[in-house]
């Protein structure tokens, strides 16, 4: 293998078709082809659509990619693969588009777990990764709090949401307040004109029994509840909705509890580095909630573009390239995907 | 020329190679549940069987179904993606017409009917007529619970997984003529040339195999005959309903 090898990362975990080509920390391209509008009317991910999409997508998507990066396939040196967690289905096609690369190819073909590629994408956005990095994963599918001690190999699972991920709420509440779906840009354009201590909503797991028996889990279900009644109780009123200050004061519920617990997870791990990443990290209060915070307690914040927050296939790439860096053993052909793989699993 | 063909979409996992005189190497694994798996292991198998490298094959053919969603997808990913990356075309045919093929290849001649597995309790069917030149799908393919398809089709012999799920609605299994052609394996496969009604024995026809689809493909190619598009028989529309109203939560 050369010092710096060239990888192509595959990622359809979701809704969003992606490809990505890394040369070992270097990020070449990161083409990504999203099926969301199709998704849109149905107020959330349809699983068959998104699948669907990802066949029509994916040999288009790995011809831009190339493109992008001025490489052809016959330079690869290894291929990557989201091989869960994520919708069964749409795992599938990228897994197989994958395994026909590395036969087609004759490359070595890793295996990789989503969550872990969302870590290591900052390493092509903001190079090494401090051992042990505290990561902070938030999107419409997961929200986790990951102690990372070594994202090729170790990476420990210190919380998770209970029952709503963070971003599904943001959809949720979105959809209760009549704002488009993905309701997370939405619901921040509208935070910025309202007052987020307007409605004192609910902070989740926050309290003294919770906090001692879910430390550094979530609950997001519960507010999103909140929200809801509380719209139906103007409506029933028959008083307007201050859409602005519901969508403030929503978004400070999340924030805080988010930041609150990921910092608290930093101090009692001894850990000085904080890396936000998931779609929500796109979330504009959550990003200066998380800088306030941080510079607060001493820790550096990393949050890579919002472009590679989401999910894409660089992040693939650049976890699959780590692997290969430090030498890790590649996944047989016979790879299976994991819909619900825990994070754990860095490598299957 | 060497040929590779993937069919995914019944419950057979199935590759072949095809030199153009006959089918060098198949490879064969009956999992519905584990199309992904056994798809890449089986494409590398096959090369190595036939002493070839990957960028030695110089076409791809994939059955593009009808056939269960998730399984069939897998196979198509992997036709496209691999025929992209050696830089050669890539064809799809009806994988109901490799079913055909393969009883014409046994010999049947007259009407067939293929019905393979559906779920949810229907088939994927067509009708086909089958004369000394080739198979010809006369009609389908569609999908139905198998007492709901015309009586006449009903009534022909039948290819597929049809008749072993629902004996009562599709009670004429396919029986072959007369033993297959023993060179699978090398050679060019032939019709057996005897009429049909000869002695049974032969395992019946229930999935698609690559190798028959291999054949179908080439004799296509010679004949310069139509393809079929790379796009999905799928049949039905995905199972969703627009976002109902948000019911309240005040009780």
């Amino acid at each position: 293998m050369p010092d710096e090898p060239l990888v192509l990362g595959i990622e359809t975990s979701c809704d969003e078709t992606g490809v990505g080509i890394v040369r070992g920390e270097t990020l070449l391209a990161d083409a990504v082809a999203s099926s969301v509008d199709e998704h849109a009317r149905f107020g959330g991910v349809v699983p068959e659509v998104a699948s669907r999409a990802h066949l029509e997508a994916m040999v288009p998507t790995i011809e831009r990619a190339c493109r992008d990066a001025g490489v052809t396939l016959r330079d690869l040196d290894a291929i990557s693969v989201t091989a869960g967690p994520g919708l069964a289905g749409s795992l599938l096609v990228g897994v197989a588009a994958a395994k026909a690369l590395a036969v087609a190819l004759d490359t070595p073909i890793y295996g990789v777990n989503h969550l872990a590629s969302h870590v290591a994408v900052d390493i092509v956005e903001h190079g090494p990764l401090p051992e042990p990095t505290m990561a902070l994963l938030v999107s419409g599918g997961h929200s986790s709090l990951l102690l990372v001690p070594d994202v090729t190999d170790d990476v420990r699972s210190l919380g998770s949401t209970m029952d709503d991920a963070a971003g599904e709420a943001f959809d949720k509440v979105a959809r209760v307040l009549g704002l488009p779906f993905p309701g997370g840009p939405h619901v921040d354009r509208a935070a910025r004109e309202g007052d987020q201590v307007a409605i004192d909503f609910p902070r989740g797991l926050t309290s003294g029994r919770d906090m001692e028996r879910h430390r550094f889990d979530f609950s997001f279900s519960g507010l999103k509840t909140a929200v809801a009644r509380w719209v139906e109780h103007r409506h029933r009123a028959g008083e307007p909705v201050p859409v602005a200050d519901v969508a403030a004061s929503f978004q400070e519920a999340v924030v805080d509890v988010l930041t609150k617990k990921a910092l608290l997870a930093c101090r009692e791990n001894d850990v000085d580095h904080l890396l936000i990443g998931g779609g929500v990290a796109a979330n504009s209060r959550l990003r200066a909630l998380a800088e306030e915070r941080c510079a607060r307690a001493g820790v550096t914040l990393r949050v890579p573009r919002p472009g590679l927050c989401t999910d894409n296939g660089a992040m693939v790439a650049a976890l699959g390239a780590q692997m290969v860096l430090k030498g890790r053993e590649p996944s047989d052909l016979g790879l299976p995907t994991d819909s619900s793989m825990p994070v754990t699993t860095v490598l299957t | 020329m060497l040929l590779l063909a993937i069919d995914t979409s019944t419950t057979a996992i199935t590759v072949a190679l095809h030199d153009g005189d006959g089918v060098v190497a198949e490879e064969t694994t009956l999992d519905a549940r584990a199309h992904a798996e056994h798809l890449a292991p089986e494409v590398q198998h096959a090369l190595a069987a036939a002493g070839a490298r990957p960028a030695d094959v110089t076409d791809v053919v994939v059955g593009i179904g009808p056939g269960p969603f998730t399984g069939l997808r897998v196979g198509i990913v992997t036709g496209r993606t691999f025929a992209f990356a050696i830089d050669v075309p890539v064809r799809g045919l009806c994988s109901l017409d490799a079913l055909a093929h393969a009883a014409w290849l046994r010999g049947h001649r007259g009407d067939l009917l293929v019905a393979t597995d559906a779920r949810r309790k229907e088939v994927y069917a067509a009708h086909h007529l089958l004369d000394e030149g080739a198979a010809t799908r006369v009609a389908g393919p569609v999908v139905d619970k198998a007492m709901n398809l015309p009586d006449d089709w009903r009534a022909m012999p039948t290819v597929g997984r049809g008749p072993v799920l629902y004996p009562e609605a599709l009670p004429h299994p396919f029986t072959s003529p007369v033993p297959p052609p023993v060179e699978v394996l090398r050679g060019q496969m032939r019709p057996a040339n005897t009429s049909t009604g000869g002695e049974a024995g032969e395992p019946p026809l229930l999935d698609v195999s690559a190798g028959a689809l291999a054949d179908l493909a080439v004799r296509r190619l010679a004949a310069d005959a139509e393809f079929d598009g790379l796009e999905p028989l799928y049949l039905r529309r995905p199972d969703v309903a627009p976002a109902a109203p948000t019911k309240s939560t005040l009780g």
